[in-house]
């Protein structure tokens, strides 16, 4: 009977150092982690913890744990509001008009890149794509409306060059959202490429040869091997995506933002600025902030779940 | 990036081989693929440069040549007076400082916390390893918002209009964390560590002696994210400074390329408006380039870096 319950007695089976022990040995790693420690739980966690101002009036001399409780207040006043609906549909349209744009354009790149033969031609097409990924919000935003401009404008040049009418595009109300997704596709396709590339560059070779021996054109060896071998990459990224959907980026927005199209253009990440920071309504903005990210936490859970379940593949 | 394209060179030279072995021809449609495939590339090329080489030249051209749109490709009627006037702005040139310092600094501060965080949680004989993990993963699910971070750094710790706000709240980024934390497990070997243990060398010994000189790579990566982060980005200069002295580059660009295009409107001459608008369109573009000067003296020396540090994020995924 006992003799089952014994461990088997094998050579360098060690047993497991008691607590103390190993809270002794990691006391050098405690003194290194004690500034990144304060660090996140400063500038990370605390926060956290005023986040309850969302369900308190905020007054200046109460401080977030003197101020009245309101309750859910501020998030009922913010439903009710047609401004609400406005922007988070806003957000939601931009997001997810992005994501399709975005998304599938580096993979093709990606393919095209490893299909080309000239290993010239791809360091350079490769370097070119990269390159305005270093360009800044502000510099990018200034070219957009510089080249957009009615009389001077690269755009409207084009345009009247070909016979065509000048158009007024950052005055237009209807083109900011084409603006704003495919600047952003020319900024960062070059740059999300090279994820998709090195794992392209993992495909065994023995792959392509068997396909090659089978007789299968460079079109089904991209469907059938190419694809399948960097769906686990592309499932991550787009679970990362997807987690961020409601949180769409604020620089860009806010420099595109002028008064025609602010109707468009108004998204939760601008609204929660304006209303916050230069308004000072810190407990209406915070309340809107925080359905943000409790929205983006439960899509990221959901989406990672998904994939977990079907395609076992899992971010967190 | 020549790690990857080392790879496909590999595999191209094998299939050359191949194909002369086995005589194995392309069929017709493979060549119409290749030709599709290399006119997607010739595009992207294409629709990239074009409008960086058209900001260059027009930064270079007369005021008349671009207010003519007389400029196609390459500089028309040769001029640098844009950027002398450029060069004459002295908040551009504060704007240059200010970024330089916060640039230095924050990247620093951030090597420094990134650092120490990864290479904890890289050990495993560190015990509360999973609780620390656990909380740096977390703050990349959930983040307070922005007024919650405003009032701490503002309003509790008063850290408006000082560097501070500007290099301390975003220095460790739990996506840097997780990248270096990954390099130090599988790119230093675990022996190193072991034998250095029985020798009787200690935890900071170690992270000195053996980790850090065999991460130069991950921390040139990591640097230099940081660092094209803090120059470009505008947004908590936007909230935490008002002192004009103390803008960013990004900062002052903003307030000369995006908001002060409507100033021109107020002169009643048409021709003098004319000739203005002509010139401040001009030095537009002149900024533009001065601006994004020092990344794109850098990009040639350090775009192998940033590849590498995406290929070192896509182990993990």
């Amino acid at each position: 009977m006992t003799d089952n319950r014994r461990y088997p007695i094998t050579t360098g089976m060690r047993t497991q150092p008691t607590l103390s022990k190993r809270l002794r040995k990691s006391i050098p790693y405690y003194v290194l982690v004690a500034l990144p420690l304060i660090y996140l739980l400063l500038f990370k966690y605390y926060p956290m913890l005023g986040v309850q101002i969302a369900f308190r009036d905020f007054k200046v001399r109460g401080g977030i744990w003197q101020s009245p409780w309101v309750g859910f207040e501020h998030f009922s006043v913010f439903f009710q509001s047609p401004t609400s609906w406005m922007i988070i549909s806003n957000t939601l349209i931009l997001s997810l008009y992005y994501l399709a744009a975005s998304f599938p354009i580096p993979i093709v790149l990606a393919i095209c890149l490893n299909e080309c033969r000239s290993s010239k031609f791809r360091k350079f097409t490769q370097m070119i794509t990269y390159m305005p990924y270093f360009i800044s919000t502000v510099v990018l935003v200034s070219m957009i409306i510089q080249f957009t401009d009615i009389s001077t404008g690269l755009f409207n040049q084009i345009l009247t060059s070909f016979g065509g009418q000048a158009v007024n595009f950052m005055g237009t109300a209807g083109y900011f959202r084409t603006l704003y997704v495919w600047t952003g596709v020319w900024q960062t396709m070059g740059y999300s490429a090279i994820v998709y590339l090195a794992a392209l560059t993992g495909v065994p070779v023995e792959l392509y040869e068997a396909a090659k021996v089978d007789g299968a054109s460079k079109f089904r060896r991209i469907t059938n091997i190419d694809i399948p071998y960097i769906a686990p990459t592309i499932i991550t990224l787009f679970i990362l995506n997807t987690g961020s959907i409601l949180s769409i980026g604020f620089e860009k927005i806010y420099l595109m933002q002028n008064s025609i199209n602010t109707p468009v253009s108004e998204v939760i990440s601008t609204y929660v600025y304006k209303i916050g920071v230069l308004q000072f309504n810190y407990s209406y903005s915070t309340a809107v902030g925080l359905f943000n990210s409790v929205v983006n936490l439960i899509m990221i859970l959901i989406v990672n779940t998904v994939s977990d379940r079907i395609g076992k593949v899992s971010v967190l | 990036m020549t790690a990857s394209n080392k790879a496909i060179d590999n595999k191209k030279n094998y299939y050359k081989e191949l194909h002369k072995k086995n005589r194995i021809r392309d069929t017709k449609s493979d060549i119409v693929f290749d030709c599709i495939s290399m006119f997607f590339l010739v595009l992207a090329v294409v629709i990239v440069a074009y409008p960086l080489i058209y900001v260059v030249s027009s930064s270079l051209s007369s005021t008349d040549a671009v207010m003519a749109g007389r400029v196609w490709l390459l500089p028309v009627e040769f001029s640098l007076s844009a950027y002398e006037t450029t060069f004459k702005y002295d908040s551009i040139m504060t704007g240059y400082l200010n970024s330089i310092i916060y640039t230095i600094s924050g990247t620093l501060v951030s090597l420094f916390l990134t650092t120490l965080c990864a290479y904890c949680l890289a050990k495993k004989d560190f015990y509360g390893r999973k609780t620390v993990g656990f909380l740096v993963l977390f703050t990349m699910l959930f983040n307070a918002g922005l007024v919650p971070n405003y009032l701490l750094i503002n309003n509790t710790l008063n850290w408006g209009n000082t560097i501070w706000a500007l290099i301390v709240p975003n220095a460790m980024s739990a996506w840097h964390v997780i990248l270096m934390r990954s390099y130090f497990q599988n790119s230093i070997p675990e022996d190193l560590f072991e034998a250095s243990d029985i020798d009787g060398c200690s935890v900071y010994r170690q992270l000195v002696s053996i980790a850090l000189p065999l991460s130069g790579p991950i921390l040139a990566v990591i640097a230099l994210y940081t660092a094209v982060g803090i120059w470009n980005g505008y947004f908590d200069a936007l909230i935490y400074i008002n002192d004009k002295t103390m803008f960013p580059l990004q900062l002052v660009l903003r307030n000369i390329l995006i908001l002060n295009s409507m100033d021109m409107t107020t002169s009643v001459d048409l021709r003098e408006m004319a000739s203005r608008q002509g010139m401040y369109n001009l030095l537009k573009y002149a900024v533009i380039v001065v601006s994004s000067l020092p990344l794109l003296i850098m990009y040639p020396f350090v775009q192998k870096y940033f590849v590498k540090g995406i290929m070192v994020g896509s182990v993990k995924g």
